[in-house]
């Protein structure tokens, strides 16, 4: 098992341990903190990269056929020539915007950015119980997404089978775009298992003294049970891309059905195989994931809302159980995704049973953060905007889900905008927004200094706007039956009309987000030196990441703290300050 | 900067850091090997015709390399018990012993291997083979790492046992827990692939 360096003299360990080389510092750096700043910047850059890509087909769909203004002379004759855009580059902008933003973008800023650099620090750990793994983990990330990536660049492009693969189309697609995808897939998987077993050693063994499980907080829980479904929920689709991979190269039948034609010719494949079970593992692992995807966000907004409103989180222990439930609920859902394949009522009526009752969870820790806010003296600060508007952005994702959770009014809405709208409501303004948050209240822990407020704000509003004018209209595009997978942005289906002018309005939506976004970047940039400083405890917070100076030492606490209380002692009756640290003694 | 529990035991939980992290590694291999020995149910149960085991591959090699990994997990678990009875020399020669009946189990594999492809036996002949090759094959890689693992323990490994002898004491004592459960993977890919 890696495991720090174990030199034979203790005192000899100890010098090289605080005086790394500069490769060991900046590059494999062994420290949590130093690897969840690694994975923070390079998937805010994978984020940055996917939204790109979005931004450059929502182009396509808005003016179909015109050549792509500013950047279309910089895209290869092969993609698009003269400026324009052809359906196979097309198809792999989209299928690899949803392969970045989900598996190089979200989970690696909520887990491994989040999750490494607030974890050890909020259960009072020197760092994570494993630290060689986690910088394996790292590096295996950043192999996947330059796999990922080079794929554009190779013949025949990038996948552009969907970031769902479906099979038998991810087969027989022509090119190495596909396999590249395969292959970077199994290193992100190696990724997220290594960090999903260092994330919950770290939380069970490394807790400090007296952080009893119900005084841990509720971001610490969130982060434990998602590491729970990446390493249960993340090797069966390990399995299936093992086997696309074996279709694909040593041309078996895993997926591949008898009889399959393609081009009014038969394949010459030994056939047999079955389409419908890629899906079935394929889901196995994407339903949990929309879970990781926003677990770590509810936790997030709840550390924010608990701070900005100066008092305990509302049901905190409903909050644990239910984010627990979810987890073991989210493992018997994955079959909702498959209605239109025939599965037949049966199975049918049991998935859509078991999707009703996962909404329960989700609806009790929705709610509880909104009661959170009832008789709260708000601050407004920008972290706690971001976690404001997560919570009712998020309640449309959840809510519009519930057709689409029902065998009967999911079948005409399948593949439709609806689901698209439906579930960037529950991503984007949802869990985005709360990576946003936690960018801005946690960045004055990692840099010492905090993000310009002004900034923040500007970015917000136009955030905050511009999104809902992306997402919003998708629900009207997909109840009138447009397709998600349209080149031409519906044009050619004469149903459609009357909703074709959304897509102009979606499109500069968008561009406006991107817009929004410099001064993020600009923000994020100028704060690492010119912002405030900033205090250990620049919110007035009680957890233990608070503990210790901004930014924390290497081994963060100067002496391991004991706990003596629960997360969330905000505005205690009778106390001087609002807030009462977990560290702080009762006698004190 | 000392990382709590490295090598002692936690109290309320009862296990050392890389006790429980071998286990939920292993928790996650098993969802691996279940999600591919799922798709093997699937499609043997949805296809018109499927041959049986015994007919296709040999089941004496097979039986023999049963018994070759089930030896491997003894001479595992000898080594750390020599390892409890503060006997470095023999333990190390146990591991050695893992090693070499790992690697015989290889050559037997890739015996059977090269036979297969002699006759023309490939992956894409048939969906049976498909799925002989990839379980097989990801069970040998699983071999292979298992190799690497206890060759290093017992090469330039064993030097911790003159610094920290319990910490060596625990990595064998996960190592074998990892190889443990690369034979009972064994153990099941025997009868589902060539005795059924």
């Amino acid at each position: 098992m890696a495991s720090p360096g174990t030199a034979p003299a203790a005192a000899a360990h100890h010098h090289r341990d605080d005086e790394p080389g500069f490769l060991r510092k900046y590059f494999f750096s062994l420290d949590h903190k130093w690897i969840g700043i690694q994975y923070t910047v390079t998937s805010l850059v994978f984020l940055l990269l996917g939204f790109t890509l979005m931004m450059i087909m929502r182009w396509q769909l808005a003016y179909p056929g015109q050549p792509v203004p500013l950047i279309g002379g910089l895209l290869s004759a092969a993609n698009a020539p003269g400026g324009i855009m052809l359906p196979e580059f097309y198809n792999q902008l989209g299928a690899m915007h949803g392969t970045i933003m989900v598996f190089l973008g979200v989970v690696p800023l909520s887990v491994g950015g989040f999750g490494n650099f607030v974890v050890p620090l909020q259960v009072g750990a020197p760092d994570m119980a494993f630290p060689r793994l986690n910088m394996m983990s790292y590096w295996a990330y950043f192999a996947g997404g330059v796999i990922m990536l080079t794929s554009f660049f190779i013949p025949g492009g990038a996948a552009n089978s969907g970031w769902t693969s479906y099979a038998p189309l991810s087969v027989i697609a022509v090119g190495g775009g596909q396999t590249f995808w395969l292959v970077g897939m199994i290193f992100l998987i190696t990724s997220s298992l290594l960090g999903s077993v260092n994330f919950i050693v770290t939380i069970v063994q490394l807790r400090a003294p007296g952080l009893t499980w119900m005084r841990l907080p509720f971001f610490v829980w969130a982060q434990l049970v998602t590491s729970f479904l990446l390493l249960l929920a993340f090797p069966p689709l390990e399995a299936a891309g093992v086997l696309q991979l074996m279709d694909r190269v040593a041309g078996t039948s895993f997926f591949m059905p008898s009889g399959l034609v393609v081009g009014n010719r038969p394949v010459a494949v030994s056939g047999g195989g079955s389409p419908i079970l890629w899906q079935h593992l394929f889901w196995f692992l994407a339903h949990p994931e929309v879970y990781v995807l926003i677990l770590p966000a509810l936790g997030i907004v709840a550390e924010v809302v608990a701070n900005n409103t100066r008092k305990p989180l509302w049901g905190y222990k409903p909050m644990v159980y239910s984010a627990i439930f979810l987890g073991f609920m989210s493992f018997l859902v994955w079959a909702h995704h498959m209605f239109l394949t025939g599965m037949g009522t049966t199975i049918s009526a049991f998935f859509q049973t078991t999707t009703m009752i996962i909404s329960i969870p989700s609806v009790i820790i929705l709610s509880s953060l909104f009661l959170s806010l009832y008789g709260g003296a708000i601050r407004y600060t920008t972290p706690m905007l971001f976690a404001l508007a997560f919570l009712p952005m998020f309640g449309i994702g959840g809510l519009t889900g519930l057709p689409l959770g029902l065998a009967s009014s999911d079948i005409p809405l399948h593949d439709t905008y609806y689901v698209i709208g439906h579930f960037h409501y529950v991503v984007a303004p949802g869990t985005i927004f709360a990576l946003f948050a936690g960018i801005y209240f946690w960045f004055p822990k990692a840099t010492g200094r905090r993000m310009n407020d002004l900034l923040g704000k500007i970015h917000f509003w136009g955030s905050f706007i511009t999104i809902n004018g992306v997402f919003m209209p998708m629900f009207i595009q997909g109840l009138a039956g447009m397709n998600r997978r349209l080149y031409d942005g519906g044009m050619t289906y004469a149903g459609l009309a009357d909703v074709l002018r959304w897509n102009t309005v979606i499109a500069y939506s968008a561009w406006a987000l991107g817009f929004f976004q410099i001064f993020f970047i600009i923000n994020f940039f100028w704060s690492i030196r010119g912002g405030r400083a900033a205090t250990g405890n620049v919110w007035s917070a009680t957890t233990l990441e608070w503990a210790t100076p901004s930014p924390p030492p290497h081994g963060n606490f100067a002496a391991l703290p004991t706990v003596y209380r629960g997360p969330y002692e905000y505005s205690v009756p009778g106390s001087d300050v609002d807030f009462v640290p977990q560290n702080q003694p009762a006698e004190a | 900067m000392q990382i709590p529990y490295t090598v002692e035991v936690r109290p309320d939980t009862g296990l050392s850091n890389a006790k429980l992290g071998i286990w939920l590694f292993l928790a996650s291999e098993v969802m691996l090997f279940g999600a591919l020995f799922s798709s093997y149910v699937l499609l043997r149960v949805s296809a018109p015709q499927w041959p049986h085991g015994y007919e296709e591959l040999s089941v004496p090699l097979a039986t023999f390399n049963t018994i070759i990994l089930i030896s491997s997990s003894v001479t595992m678990v000898m080594s750390w018990a020599q390892l409890k009875l503060k006997r470095p020399v023999p333990a190390r020669m146990y591991l050695w012993s893992t090693v070499a009946l790992a690697l015989l189990f290889l050559v037997v594999k890739l015996y059977e291997y090269s036979h297969h492809f002699a006759l023309g036996e490939y992956p894409r002949a048939s969906t049976f083979l498909a799925i002989y090759f990839t379980l097989t094959g990801l069970h040998g890689l699983h071999v292979i790492g298992g190799i690497a693992v206890n060759g290093y323990l017992a090469g330039p490994g064993a030097a911790m046992w003159r610094s920290d002898p319990e910490r060596y004491t625990n990595r064998v004592e996960v190592a074998g827990l990892y190889w443990h459960f690369v034979d009972l993977v064994w153990i099941f890919l025997f009868p589902a692939l060539y005795l059924l």
